[in-house]
């Protein structure tokens, strides 16, 4: 099977195995949507750049912009995920994370760099702390996930509360600031950051036998443990990770406005993630995971939700709007709906055939 | 024997997947009032024509005529309703439900006010006393009772619904004998009823003793349809494998090996045992030596393998390896000292399914290197090669996923993966359990070849004669504890286990 495969050309072989891939119809549904987008402003691709500054500008730009925490938060929960965790609580550590820091930048007084990088640290370690209490209470305590997390996602949205007295708290630094509105090369800051970060994660994950031992895990732990599989170290390892990026997350969606509105920040972000590694192909059940899935996943739903503002569509329908498209998405997905197309495939290939041969 | 019109007629019955002919023009005929057996290696493709008889797959061509009708399945209910009811080579039962429940499900009688559980478990109560079974508490917890008792529930939920033809894929692979005679007693009663029973079974015995008729497939074709009575078992085996039968009997002449205990053993643990689990034994392997467990299911040999793994944590016992007193605590302590354990429960706790033979090959191999130093390509693929040809894994495709392989060949990719390890002592539970003659006899040649090589070696089968012909010391197991141990020799048969197991009991 994969042998005359190898003999075609290389870009004929990209293409089909894009094709087998289970996120070939979120990237359907992202050109569709950006197609849409097209038909009611044939400008709406475009890029301008500014000439002072060499800032690039533009509705794709927004959309990578606002993709970035996204795709934090969901390429921490496809780690989860793929153990058979999930992580209910990285909203609410996003929450934490924008609290921290604000609230440390707001007593500081000064808005200097090292103010900056200390609220950074400060709210990517209380996250670390967060993911750590996750991991432990699932991979030593033996809880649910499920139970778990979603102790911490109410536990994480007081503390919140707490940190901040209550209060939408703001603060001004501009190095702070820059990370949600500066750029690099043109490109928004959280964004190359988004992508370094998924890249290095990406190469830990692969480049290592990393990958490999958490979906063993997910696919089977109790043959994983008799491989010889250590099991807590590698899902504390996960919850943390997960932890942190949302922290990266919260920095990211705080950064922006330079307050975090604590009832607010991050609120339904965890269905996001979700949506978003579901999207990318990867089975709430555990195992096999894609991480490119769920960044195109993260893209498809920041796409999705800038539409939705750009047409107008009244901010009341937009849940339901924002579920359709996903659920058509879901079936198309499904492997009745794939074999389906691999009948009607397979008839037009040996009809084909059949052609030749007469 | 009366009936002249078969109620299952499959003809020229072809199934194929991706790369795959599963099935080939495959006659099958199955008649009321006799016990069919279906006979083949490993991947001959006796699982799919029964996935194909019970609407699990759907054909590729050929006809299916039940009770004289045309039928075309398109799902098990279609099977069910056509009055074809089947229970698995591996329980499909639900662990968390009650035995009542199990047997009932889908089947629940209903009230009034919905489903009536009292009268529920009655029916349950008189379905499992049609098969002998009337001590068993329909209210008990699935998960409480053992694993051959739940073998025995998947039939009687099989035959609630009347069945006409009763599929038994294996159902004899996890029972011991007493159980095997229960099981044959429930199934001459429902043969004589007019039931007409297709059984797969690997155990030459076994067959003998009740079938009437068999089958046998090679290579998803067709080899031939006889009478039992009709054929020796040379013949069987020389139509399932298609070799002759010389090769096999040259078998069992691995007993005259030397004598390996002798001097410090490799692997020694006194008083090893686990409160619950197994009362402290003493055990020696020496290097080159194959140590039988033997024991009737339940005897405790699968929990001392678990123990000298370190998969289950002993709570007493002394350990020395290679003359340094030591602790394995842990399956990751267990391969950090050359021990590898390879499970009986090939599917919960051996092979990750999803993913290739490639990655399941590598795995033990990896962990004990730490997630941080993976691999190279390169190494891996070595290992693949190394295996795949050295156990004749059919097919040899490292990517394909191992959920895909038949029985057999999964359980040569795991004693590969444990092979891998380079280990010095090596643990079997059930390695040639629900597996072919042929596949069986290469796992058996290569037991032998690697005591050979020096390898120490734990051999736990509930086959005796295996255990007998295979081990140098067998350590003899009862009701969790060690009753005795013997040097095999030409004086020792499975008899003599029997007699020692036997005769344990009524001394006291």
């Amino acid at each position: 099977m994969s042998a005359p495969v190898s003999r075609q050309p290389s870009a004929v072989q990209f293409v089909t195995r894009l094709f087998h891939q289970p996120y070939v119809w979120a990237i359907v549904a992202l050109i569709l949507l950006l197609v849409i987008n097209l038909t009611k402003n044939p400008g709406y691709l475009g890029v301008s750049v500014n000439p002072a500054t060499g800032n690039l500008s533009g509705n794709v730009i927004d959309i990578l912009r606002a993709s970035a925490p996204i795709m934090m938060i969901a390429v921490g929960m496809t780690l989860v995920i793929a153990t058979r965790g999930i992580d209910l609580s990285v909203g609410s550590v996003m929450a934490v994370a924008g609290a921290v820091s604000m609230e440390f930048m707001n007593n500081a007084g000064t808005g200097s760099f090292g103010t900056a990088a200390i609220a950074v640290i400060l709210a990517l370690g209380i996250s670390a702390v967060l993911g750590t209490l996750n991991g432990i209470l699932v991979s030593i305590v033996g809880l649910q996930p499920f139970i778990t997390t979603l102790v911490m996602m109410l536990a994480g949205r007081g503390l919140a509360k707490v940190i901040t007295s209550g209060q939408n708290t703001s603060a001004t630094n501009e190095s702070f600031r820059w990370l949600a509105n500066g750029t690099v090369l043109g490109f928004p800051v959280v964004f190359v950051i988004a992508v370094v970060i998924v890249a290095v994660l990406a190469a830990l994950v692969r480049r290592t036998a990393l990958g490999l031992m958490i979906e063993s895990i997910g696919i089977n732990p109790k043959a994983a443990r008799m491989a010889g599989i250590r099991p807590v170290g590698i899902l504390i390892s996960v919850y943390i990770v997960s932890a942190v990026l949302a922290g990266v997350a919260g920095i990211f969606s705080t950064a922006s406005v330079m307050t975090v509105e604590v009832a607010k920040t991050g609120m339904t972000a965890e269905m996001d993630a979700i949506l978003a590694v579901v999207i990318g192909g990867t089975s709430l059940a555990g195992g096999k995971f894609s991480l490119t899935g769920s960044i195109i996943g993260a893209l498809l739903i920041a796409t999705l939700d800038k539409t939705i503002v750009y047409m107008s569509i009244p901010s009341s329908a937009t849940p339901a709007f924002k579920a359709i498209v996903i659920v058509v998405i879901c079936l198309l997905q499904s492997p009745r709906v794939r074999a389906l197309f691999n009948q009607r495939k397979a008839t037009t290939t040996s009809t084909r055939k059949e052609a030749v041969s007469a | 024997m009366a009936a002249t019109e078969p109620i299952v007629e499959m003809e020229n019955i072809s199934i194929e997947f991706p790369g795959v002919k599963a099935l080939q023009d495959v006659n099958f005929r199955l008649f009321p009032g006799e016990v069919h057996t279906l006979m083949g290696e490993n991947g001959a493709g006796k699982s799919t024509l029964i996935k194909a008889l019970t609407g699990v797959y759907k054909i590729d061509s050929g006809s299916i005529k039940v009770a004289g009708g045309p039928r075309r399945f398109t799902g098990t209910a279609d099977a069910q309703s056509a009055g074809i009811s089947t229970v698995y080579q591996e329980v499909n039962l639900c662990d968390n439900l009650t035995v009542g429940e199990n047997v009932m499900l889908g089947h629940e009688v209903h009230g009034r006010m919905g489903i009536n559980w009292r009268k529920t478990n009655l029916a349950a109560h008189d379905a499992l006393v049609r098969l002998g079974l009337g001590g068993l508490d329909p209210k008990a917890p699935l998960s409480s009772i053992s694993l051959a008792l739940q073998q025995l529930v998947a039939i009687s939920r099989a035959m609630v619904t009347n069945s006409k033809v009763l599929i038994l894929d294996e159902p004899t692979s996890s029972l011991d004998a007493n159980e095997v005679e229960g099981l044959f007693a429930v199934i001459r009663r429902l043969r004589d009823e007019g039931v007409a029973i297709l059984f797969v079974s690997h155990f030459l015995d076994q067959v003998y003793a009740i079938s009437d008729r068999l089958t046998v497939l090679r290579n998803g074709e067709f080899v031939g349809e006889h009478m039992t009575q009709d054929l020796s078992r040379g013949q069987l085996i020389s139509m399932m494998i298609g070799k002759d039968v010389d090769t096999l009997n040259s078998l069992g002449s691995n007993r005259g090996r030397a004598v390996h205990a002798v001097g410090a053993p490799y692997y020694s643990a006194t008083n090893l045992g686990r409160q619950g689990s197994i009362e402290p034994v003493d055990i020696d392997v020496h290097a080159g030596e194959v140590v039988g467990l033997a024991g009737l299911l339940g005897s405790g040999r699968t929990e001392l393998g678990r123990l000298i793994y370190g998969a289950d944590r002993p709570d007493s016992g002394d350990v020395t390896i290679d003359g340094v007193a030591t602790e394995v605590h842990s399956p990751v302590a267990a391969l950090a000292r050359k021990i590898a354990f390879s499970t009986e429960n090939r599917r919960d706790e051996g092979i990750i399914g999803d993913l290739t033979v490639r990655e399941n090959l590598i795995l033990a191999v990896q962990a004990r290197r730490g997630w941080a130093r993976p691999l190279s390509r390169r190494e891996q693929n070595e290992i693949c090669t190394k295996y795949l040809v050295e156990l004749n894994v059919r097919p040899a495709d490292p990517e394909r996923a191992i959920r895909n392989l038949s029985g057999g060949n999964q359980q040569k990719v795991l004693l590969g993966r444990w092979l891998a390890t380079n280990p010095e002592l090596l643990i079997l539970d059930e390695p040639t359990r629900g597996i072919d003659v042929g596949a069986k006899a290469e796992i058996q040649e290569t037991i032998a070849a690697l005591a050979e090589d020096g390898m120490s070696v734990v051999f736990i089968s509930s086959e005796l004669e295996e255990v007998v012909r295979l081990s140098e010391r067998i350590i003899v197991l009862k009701d969790h504890r060690k009753i005795g141990e013997i040097t095999n020799g030409p004086l020792v048969t499975a008899e003599t286990i029997v007699d020692i197991i036997a005769s344990e009991g009524s001394s006291e």
